[in-house]
């Protein structure tokens, strides 16, 4: 042991405690979590909003709040798992929110027992909370005025329900909501830049494919087929008036030229870096074209008009923008997929990467650091900071958030530009098309909206509860009323037995929510509380790819879609 | 007096039923998806629920999450199998444990913290392996719902569920529910063992990642888990041969990881670190309470509706039967249609051999290798015979030591072309693996 370096600090009882979860979002991520105070809005049976603060407590979340006015019933302990029989008859967010908080010591958590609506009249009721869930029922007015703080103070709003076998929620993020750590893929978005290749790179190809007839079968056997890819690349364009291999069929001849120049004199019958370079020949051969999404981030206005309070994700944008617009290509990211190779080999190829990356990484601060001057900004972007944007430039993500529908009894649903769309889509995308379910929703919560528990403006009455045949038929008319609307105001053009295909599928949608009565299985609501929570994370963390805007789950045919509305 | 006995029961009864309140509904009323001969709204079916034996294979991470959504569908009498203790890694996730409980049996511990939770629920701990329970002790549940992280043990119950039925006994036949996770992703299937698609016919939609040669390892490593990996395999059999390699032990990641990395720094490769150590050693697969709670939520969703009929279910014969889900690319499903296989092992034992393309230059030792990699059969001890002879057989000890001198030799040695060889794995034991060998 003498020849080993010094003993190791092994993992911290945290490591070691959320490694398993660690191993996804990392160290930011979890200190995102810890940083972040979720507010839970809480109704109805209340299952699918505690649900999914257990699937965040558990990962260590800093702090969550429950406001909930109701008392604990019966009924309550045969669908909640955080309610004990001896909690009956006090307040559900205390009991809730002191079993919720067993599950991690790390985890602060609150409750208010105020009514939601005079708990939303004080000014500052939402300050402490980064991230807003409200769960329906809730009066259309009190959704609005929530809508009208996550607007405001660009803090994220979730709406959901969990109705029977159905659940769905709605996403309102900020307007520009970017995300540069979407951890796409490493298997299908590498960018070895092949058709592009700069000077190390192809004088190390050249090196390492010097004489490569008169190899050994060793050294043929170990040449890196990046190299072997950029040699006959070099020898294709030759023929071809220095034109690479660009359409399909091409490609497949470049291909089996790969495939022929493989020795198969040896006991393996096959070289295995001949048969790496034959398969990357499709994946790895295109010009390196940032998507059309990401060239429309650096066109927006926040890239463009640039402030000292701009944030610092429109400031890297605008830098690499300009680094683009130079070189025609993004910043090199700069790693390398594992191949056949000799160690030396490879990480001499590793380090010509890795050189160009920090190459074109200079040039990109150095855009910034020019931005932050011309801009008078008062802090300086770190360094670390512009490195990831550069590493995952071509994959970065800009979501548009934007309020989601607030159902105002006799108002029309405002379905806007999406509506051609949507409508369209109601007939070719049928049945997997769940648009009629969020339709169902839709009337569910007009119903809602305009029914109270005890006629005096109390508590919403969802359809269901009492008289299931003749809320059915209510709820079944004001949903079949607004799909007409979105068809008419679509314009489209739906034949007669497309629409009354997707009638009756609304009808039976809405008549499997009324079957409900308002109840949440508690089936239901876990897995949507998975969902939401998983989407909490992904928005809080910034990091993967959160829903826009709005999902819906059928737990009969066991399918979720994602719709923009 | 009887009238008195009544009344009270009547309202204990009524007291009961007051806590389903919200499950009534469904249970209570038809919707427009229920199908008239099979559901009929009302009591029976709560008390149906209540008599179903169901039994819940794992206790980790999918397993807490099963037992509570069980518990809270109406099920009363569950059985649940795992062999594992808890560790202080599994509390991200694994919410019926607590710090203090670290060490003890998941079965345990689970089971007793849900029964407190939910009045009037029987669960029954098992803590030790399925391979320990016979048939008949299968043969008493109504369905058997699945939360592993182990490939082998779903073989294992799926191969045996397979096994159990008898086309003159419907009882035989028990549904079995499978969820599984990693990372953002996962999956929930149901087979209905010789109707559906089974577990074996799916093998290969988990194909196992190709290990790295040894070769590499030994000379020509380019990434820090090759010198993980060489630290792993070779260089503690060769300095600490007579100590049981623990990856529990931190003493013994921490050797790990210091080999690791001084090899890395001869070869001038970057990146290994203690947790990247652990995870190659350990074969860690990250996992999240949120991926969790959907793949066990839509298990129990499927159990509950075969239970009950109170919807259509995943697996009922020509319908889906398979839900994959993606969450790290906004939220995706695909739903669909596992087929059965003709020539699966499980669902048809005297399926012909499968045909395998051969290279004449593989040793019998190599072309076991092979099979650990196939992702349609994933065995790493196997025994194999051909028409003509027994060519290698991993146990008994003596018939290893007779057999073992042909692991060198060439396959083509062994057998003739166009022969059928019958491999074995003592992992499941009652199945056998036919290929009809061509050499190329």
């Amino acid at each position: 042991m003498a020849d080993l370096p010094p003993p190791v600090q092994g993992p911290t009882a945290k490591e070691k405690k959320y490694d398993r979860q660690l191993r996804l979002w990392g160290a930011t991520g979890q200190a995102a979590l810890e940083n972040a105070h979720i507010l839970l809005i809480n109704s109805g049976p209340g299952v699918v909003g505690l649900e999914t603060l257990k699937n965040l407590v558990l990962p260590g979340i800093g702090k969550f709040t429950i406001q909930d006015s109701a008392i604990v019933s019966e009924a309550d302990l045969g669908v909640n798992f955080f309610l004990e029989e001896q909690q009956l008859g006090r307040f559900r967010a205390e009991a809730t929110s002191s079993l919720l908080k067993e599950l991690n010591p790390d985890v602060e958590g609150y409750f208010v027992t105020e009514p939601v609506e005079s708990f939303l009249t004080r000014p500052d009721s939402l300050m402490p909370y980064t991230l807003i869930l409200v769960t329906a029922p809730i009066r259309p007015e009190l959704l609005s005025q929530l809508s009208a703080h996550a607007d405001a103070s660009l803090i994220p709003l979730l709406y959901i329900h969990s109705v029977g076998f159905y659940s769905h929620f709605s996403i309102h993020l900020p307007p520009a909501f970017p995300v540069v750590d979407t951890h796409p893929d490493p298997e299908t978005t590498g960018d070895l830049r092949l058709l592009k290749p700069w000077q190390d790179l192809l004088e190390y190809a050249t090196a390492k494919t010097k004489g490569m007839e008169a190899m050994g079968a060793e050294d043929h056997g170990h040449v890196p087929y990046i190299a072997l890819l950029l040699h006959y690349l070099e020898k294709w364009k030759q023929e071809h008036g220095g034109e690479p291999p660009k359409e399909y069929k091409e490609k497949t001849a470049f291909r089996d030229i790969l495939s022929k120049a493989a020795r198969t004199d040896n006991p393996e019958g096959g070289e295995e870096n001949f048969d790496e370079a034959v398969a990357a020949v499709l994946k790895s051969l295109n010009s390196p074209e940032p998507s059309s999404a990401v060239k429309d981030i650096f066109k927006r206005k926040e890239s463009l008009a640039l402030s000292a309070e701009s944030a610092s994700f429109w400031v890297i944008a605008n830098a690499i923008g300009l680094f683009y617009a130079k070189y025609g290509v993004l910043p090199l990211p700069g790693s390398v997929p594992d191949m056949k190779a000799r160690s030396a080999d490879y990480i001499e190829l590793q380090n010509v990467y890795k050189s160009k990356a920090r190459k074109d990484l200079a040039e990109v601060v150095e855009n910034v650091r020019f931005i932050e001057r011309s801009s008078n900004r008062p802090t300086t972007i770190e360094e670390k900071d512009i490195e990831a944007f550069c590493k995952n430039a071509a994959h970065i993500k800009l979501i548009e958030g934007r309020p989601f529908h607030v159902v105002e009894a006799g108002q029309p649903i405002k379905w806007g530009d999406k509506a051609k769309w949507m409508a369209q889509n109601l007939a070719s995308l049928f049945p997997d098309y769940l648009l009629p379910l969020y339709i169902a929703f839709l009337a569910w919560d007009e119903f809602a909206a305009t029914h109270d528990k005890d006629g005096l403006g109390g508590a919403p009455k969802v359809p269901g509860e009492t008289d299931q045949q003749f809320d059915s038929e209510k709820t079944t008319g004001i949903a079949l009323k607004i799909l007409d609307d979105l068809v008419k105001d679509a314009k489209a053009s739906l034949d007669e037995d497309e629409l009354s295909t997707v009638r009756t599928q609304t009808s039976d949608f809405v008549q499997e929510l009324v079957r409900a009565g308002g109840a949440e299985l508690h089936n239901i609501s876990a897995l949507t509380g998975g969902l939401i929570s998983q989407e909490v994370i992904k928005i809080i963390t910034e990091q993967y790819i959160p829903v826009d805007n709005t999902c819906i789950f059928d737990g009969i045919r066991s399918k979720t879609a994602v719709i923009q509305v | 007096m009887a009238e008195g006995t009544a009344t009270t029961l009547e309202n204990g009864i009524a007291v009961s039923r007051a806590r389903w309140k919200y499950l009534d509904n469904i249970l209570n009323r038809s919707g427009p998806f229920t199908d008239p001969d099979s559901f009929e709204p009302g009591e029976t079916i709560a008390e149906s629920l209540a008599r179903a034996k169901v039994l819940v294979i794992g206790a980790g991470g999918l397993g807490c999450e099963i037992l509570k959504n069980l518990a809270l569908s109406g099920f009363k009498d569950i059985h649940v199998i795992d062999m594992d203790t808890i560790d202080v890694s599994n509390l991200n996730r694994q919410f019926l444990f607590r710090q203090a409980d670290v060490g003890s049996y998941k079965a345990d511990v689970a089971a007793k913290f849900v029964e407190k939770r939910v009045k009037g629920v029987k669960i029954t701990p098992y803590c030790g392996k399925i391979q320990d329970k016979d048939e008949e002790y299968y043969m008493q549940f109504a369905m058997v719902v699945c939360g592993l992280d182990s490939i082998e043990a779903r073989r294992w119950i799926n191969a045996t569920l397979v096994g159990m039925v008898d086309e003159e006994n419907p009882d035989s036949m028990k549904p079995l529910v499978d969820g599984g996770t990693e990372g953002f992703k996962g999956q929930a299937r149901v087979i209905f063992p010789t109707m559906t698609s089974c577990i074996e016919c799916q093998l290969d939609m988990h194909a196992p990642r190709a290990a790295v040669p040894l070769c590499t390892l030994a000379t020509i490593p380019r990434q820090p888990q090759h010198c993980i990996e060489w630290a792993h395999i070779i260089a503690w059999d060769e300095e600490r041969k007579d100590i049981t390699l623990d990856t529990d032990d931190p003493e013994h990641i921490t050797w790990l990881y210091q080999k690791a990395l001084k090899r890395a720094q001869e070869f001038n490769i970057s990146g290994v670190t203690y947790s990247m150590t652990q995870g190659v050693v350990k074969n860690i697969i990250p996992a999240i309470a949120s991926t969790n709670a959907i793949v066990a939520a839509s298990c129990c969703n499927e159990a509950f509706k075969i239970a009950t009929n109170t919807n259509p279910f995943l697996g009922y014969p020509g319908t889906d039967n398979y839900m994959m889900y993606t969450g790290d690319e906004s939220i995706y499903t695909y739903t669909f249609e596992h087929q059965k296989k003709a020539d699966c092992p499980v669902c048809n034992p005297d399926a012909l051999a499968r045909p395998l393309t051969v290279s004449t230059a593989l040793t019998l030792q190599e072309f076991r290798d092979t099979l650990a990699e196939k992702p349609e059969l994933q065995l790493k001890k196997t025994s194999i015979r051909s028409e003509a002879k027994t060519l290698y057989y991993v146990q008994p000890a003596s018939l290893e030591e007779q057999t073992r001198h042909n692991l060198d030799k060439k396959l083509s040695e062994l057998v003739e072309d166009g022969e059928e060889v019958a491999i074995t794995d003592p992992a499941f034991p009652t199945l056998v693996f036919k290929y009809k060998l061509t050499f190329n």
